[in-house]
């Protein structure tokens, strides 16, 4: 195994797992706290996306345009949550799926409206777009090591909030008793509403983060949600520590995986059949790594719900 | 506010659980200083009505007015924030949050009472004020419910099942605390089965029956007619 490519496929894996923890933070508060299924947040990365590459070629300038991107997203998440989603609450799961499905279906027909179909161009800031060397002469992108770090100073940031301070005690209690906590005299629609306006954030977030090295198109949202949700199933609903742990494994295990497993194969099966194998078993890796997490651990690795109720 | 009129004031109240119907017209009142019981046996309606009352379940009909202030078909918050402080049935703590977290997370932060205070009262929480309350037993659970809800500076105290399946011991201890409560002025509406220690803290006493008011009067009352009542009461 080469040493170097392994060092910068886990870089790889590092950057993939910080922005799906980013998406996953808000799924998994949402979920854990309002027991409501939210299809409709990987649209809010994607709009994230969209707000910041449009407001950077506005301004020319891309923490400017991250900057104005930021409360734009939070805004759409408030309208959403006031308009639609407010009224889901409490009602069957099924329910929220098919009206969160819809807002997927709306709100990228907007975006095609609005920017056109074809995927936006969105530079890599100029400040970011050299690379670094690492060790033993391998080099790597600038701009993908400022998610790494921009991603993991915001998951410290998080993880104080909801660790350290009030309103992070009433986002836990939240998770393990919203009625409970409504009868102790907490606004718990209020709350939510300001959960909501932190998962958009987080969102919208990890879509300005991401913008600039991925494609950013209507549909961008949609392969990054199915990865947040195995990652809150592996970390445990309503968990912030456990989104993150799932999410660096969910990237690491997925990005090692494809890069790999191929060769790893080619040591017990013969070449030719170790080609079909090897992709076929890395993009299923994920969902194995979820397979077995349920069976050892039903409620994900870090679950926000204590041991008794 | 709470010189005219009782603190407290159930009146008619009706309220179902789907399609059963529970309460059938509850009348119950509460003054300031009081300490009033709700009797009766499991199934009775006791905690579907201290659940009406704080706004956990919309009454059917009929009308909660504390303080002065209309509850009728409000939120649960509103009437934790008018005063009302539950210590509901299954104790309910917040098994992912510390012991101290339990108590600050709903504070109220403008009255008497602080965690020290909580603290002096209930001597073990303060040992165990960094464990999970999820880790605590059951005894110590249910004096952080009560803690969590003094937390609130409630001016009424709402406790559904003050003691059930608790050890003799913590028992005791808890019916302490309610009498030092009691004699600091605290007005509680209290839920429980023993009789013996309800009787020396109470000053009136409502028996519930299939979703009615069937008896209430005083502790001497109660004694006079206890043969009269002990099948109401399953004791």
């Amino acid at each position: 195994m080469d040493p170097i490519l392994l060092a910068v496929q886990t870089l790889n894996g590092l950057q993939l797992g910080v922005l799906l923890f980013l998406v996953a933070a808000g799924l998994t508060l949402v979920f854990g706290i309002m027991d409501f299924i939210n299809l409709a947040h990987g649209v809010q990365y994607m709009i994230g996306a969209y707000f910041a590459a449009t407001f950077t070629a506005v301004t020319g300038s891309f923490l400017l345009g991250a900057a104005l991107a930021l409360p734009a997203a939070v805004l759409v998440g408030v309208a959403l949550e006031r308009v639609v989603f407010r009224h889901f609450y409490g009602r069957d799961h099924l329910d929220q799926v098919l009206a969160t499905f819809g807002v997927i279906f709306f709100l990228t027909e907007l975006v095609r409206v609005i920017w056109g179909p074809t995927p936006l161009s969105f530079p890599v800031p100029a400040w970011a777009s050299h690379s670094v060397t690492l060790f033993g002469g391998a080099t790597y992108p600038a701009y993908r090591l400022f998610i790494i770090g921009g991603g993991l100073a915001v998951a410290a940031g998080l993880y104080a909030l909801v660790a350290r301070t009030r309103f992070g005690m009433l986002v836990r209690a939240g998770a393990s008793n919203p009625r409970m906590l409504q009868a102790l005299g907490t606004d718990i629609k209020r709350l939510f509403l300001l959960v909501f306006a932190l998962g958009a954030m987080l969102a919208g977030f990890a879509g300005l983060m991401a913008g600039p090295i991925l494609s950013v198109e209507p549909s961008m949202g949609d392969n990054l949600l199915i990865l947040a949700f195995v990652v809150i199933v592996i970390g445990g609903l309503g968990s912030i520590q456990g989104a993150f742990l799932g999410a660096l494994l969910v990237g690491l295990v997925d990005t090692l995986g494809r890069s790999f497993l191929t060769d790893a194969v080619k040591l017990v099966l013969p070449a030719s059949a170790a080609v079909d194998v090897g992709p076929a078993l890395s993009s299923m890796l994920i969902y194995v790594l979820m397979a077995a997490v349920l069976i050892v651990s039903p409620t994900g690795l870090l679950p926000a719900k204590g041991a008794t109720r | 506010m709470g010189t005219a009129g009782p603190m407290l004031e159930v009146s008619g109240l009706q309220a179902s659980y789907g399609a059963g119907q529970v309460l059938f017209g509850v009348d119950l009142r509460v003054g300031e200083g009081e300490v009033v019981t709700l009797l009766g046996r499991n199934g009775m309606g006791k905690t579907t009505t201290v659940n009406a009352i704080m706004g956990l379940l919309a009454p059917k009909a009929g009308r909660v007015a504390f303080c002065g202030r209309e509850l009728t078909g409000r939120p649960a918050h509103e009437a934790a924030r008018a005063g009302l402080g539950l210590v509901p049935e299954g104790r309910q703590i917040f098994p992912n949050l510390t012991v101290r977290e339990n108590l600050v997370a709903t504070a109220d932060g403008r009255g008497a009472w602080t965690l020290s205070r909580v603290f002096d009262l209930f001597p073990r929480l303060r040992e165990r004020q960094d464990q999970m309350g999820g880790s605590l037993s059951g005894g110590e659970q249910q004096m952080l419910a009560i803690g969590r809800a003094l937390m609130t500076n409630p001016r009424l105290l709402l406790l559904d099942e003050a003691t059930e399946g608790l050890a003799p011991l913590i028992r005791k201890e808890i019916w302490q605390v309610l009498l030092s409560l009691k004699r600091a002025g605290q007005s509680i509406l209290v839920i429980d089965k023993n009789l013996k220690a309800l009787k020396r803290i109470a000053d009136r006493h409502y028996v519930l029956e299939k979703g009615r008011i069937v008896w209430q009067g005083s502790g001497a009352e109660l004694e006079a007619e206890r043969e009269r009542l002990e099948r109401h009461l399953g004791v």
